[in-house]
């Protein structure tokens, strides 16, 4: 699984880095960027987690 | 005055100062997103209040057509002229990010942001858990406490002095302006003197940090340089005020209306303290169902949303809140589930409007709650003692009694 994060959507809610740290990294302005080229299956349900709660729609699925 | 008249037809003529919507606002959008899930009221000023989350966020996400010039739910002064009636410091450029637009809103919101990043906020953690206990250390072994106005009032404005580099000695005053301008906005005495206390303090803040610098936002503000010139006074100023005003009432508000809950739901409760690895999405849940903050746009030229025939200077009133308990976006709404694994709550707004003190309130409010129930698990509200909510821009209980063990 690819995702990203799309940053013309991304306001920094900063709601997946919350939930998957893992998965994710914030700058000092609240962008968010996915830091993993490959989800690591184990990780799957909480990039699954982080998509669902991001208020702007912002994470796409790249590859499934 | 006639906007103080009962509400009857909350369709055509709401008010959101009703006592009735500070009481239970919930009832009402949940009839009115069936019947009018966009009502409109005259009362005040020709307003518009969007009640269901799809709306919501496409009016946010809107600015062409809704401005946040004018932010405040309860039009005052400068919904007709800013410098109106006033001879003293003004507020010229209002409160930047919060009520500019594009590009003012641009640069002088990524000058705020760093100040409020997850990195940053992290270092203000031993500062407010500190603090916390220092206030319960105040009233643990008495067996009552007023859980807003003993606690969850104390917290937000002491965090938020020190951020800015001003004196947190004048914690009650900051908060009596806050209150004045925000909560009691129908007063325009007492919200003009809110103002001018603001106002007139900052201006001498101003001038001490220009010539004394500290480590602090204010002196970062006033020694920046944006395009190689230093940030205007009256910028500063209302970026000074904008980040008290929205740093004190609505946290504050968002503990105590968690509190609140904690106190009414013995369930939650005593499940949050068996099972401290929830308190990440209980503290998004209950900012989902308990949402502080509302805040205003206006419309910049005659537009028809969705069968709406809106005019040219209406405000639209973006009831977050509201978007929050709609059935089409959440499952039971009307139920805090601690655990809720999906919540696209927008507590904090949507679009480029978003809440930059965002990661700031999510910390205080989770060391908060997690301080208050190390030491004071089991508590309940007092009884025959009445709870008193403010409401309108910023909703959240201001007397709070609880007992405990």
């Amino acid at each position: 699984m690819k995702i990203r994060v799309d940053p013309d959507k991304c306001q920094g809610h900063a709601r997946c880095y919350g939930l998957a740290p893992e998965l994710f990294d914030v700058d000092d302005y609240g962008q968010s960027t996915v830091i993993v080229d490959e989800v690591p299956v184990e990780l799957e349900d909480k990039a699954r987690l982080a998509i669902a709660n991001c208020p702007e729609y912002a994470i796409e699925i790249i590859s499934e | 005055m006639t906007h103080t008249a009962p509400v009857t037809d909350w369709a055509a003529d709401f008010d959101v100062m009703d006592p009735r919507y500070l009481a239970d606002p919930f009832s009402i959008w949940d009839e009115l997103r069936q019947t009018c899930p966009i009502p409109h009221t005259g009362r005040r000023k020709s307003s518009w209040m969007p009640l269901r989350y799809d709306d919501v966020t496409a009016i946010a996400h809107d600015i062409e057509h809704f401005s946040s010039l004018k932010v405040a739910v309860i039009p005052g002064d400068e919904d007709e002229d800013p410098n109106a009636n006033f001879d003293g410091p003004n507020l010229e450029y209002g409160l930047p990010p919060i009520s500019a637009d594009p590009p003012l809103h641009t640069w002088t919101r990524r000058l705020l942001l760093p100040w409020f990043s997850h990195n940053r906020v992290d270092t203000y953690v031993p500062l407010t858990r500190d603090l916390c206990r220092a206030l319960l250390d105040g009233f643990a072994d008495k067996g009552h406490a007023d859980a807003a106005a003993d606690y969850a009032q104390q917290i937000p404005v002491r965090v938020i002095a020190r951020i800015l580099g001003v004196s947190t000695d004048l914690a009650d005053t900051f908060t009596g302006w806050v209150r004045d301008v925000l909560e009691f906005a129908d007063d325009q005495e007492r919200r003009q003197r809110g103002a001018d206390g603001l106002l007139y303090y900052f201006v001498e803040q101003v001038a001490y940090r220009k010539e004394n610098p500290g480590d602090d936002l204010l002196s970062e503000l006033l020694h920046t340089e944006v395009e190689g010139q230093p940030v205007d006074d009256g910028i500063v100023l209302g970026m000074a005020a904008l980040v008290l005003i929205a740093g004190v009432d609505t946290t504050w508000s968002a503990i105590g209306s968690s509190l609140w809950h904690l106190a009414t739901h013995d369930e939650d409760r005593k499940r949050l303290v068996a099972e401290p690895q929830l308190m990440a999405t209980a503290v998004e849940e209950l900012l989902r169902a308990y949402s502080p903050v509302t805040m205003a746009r206006e419309v910049t030229q005659d537009i028809d949303y969705a069968g709406c025939p809106m005019k040219q200077g209406d405000k639209v009133l973006m009831n977050f809140p509201a978007a929050n308990r709609d059935p089409e976006a959440f499952e039971h709404p009307e139920v805090v589930q601690l655990d809720r694994a999906h919540n696209r709550h927008v507590a904090f707004g949507s679009g480029i409007h978003r809440c930059a003190g965002s990661n700031l309130a999510r910390m205080e409010l989770q060391v908060a709650l997690e301080e208050w129930l190390a030491r004071i698990p089991e508590f309940s509200l007092a009884e025959g003692q009445e709870i008193t909510w403010a409401g309108g821009q910023v909703r959240g209980p201001r007397i709070l009694p609880v007992v405990f063990p």
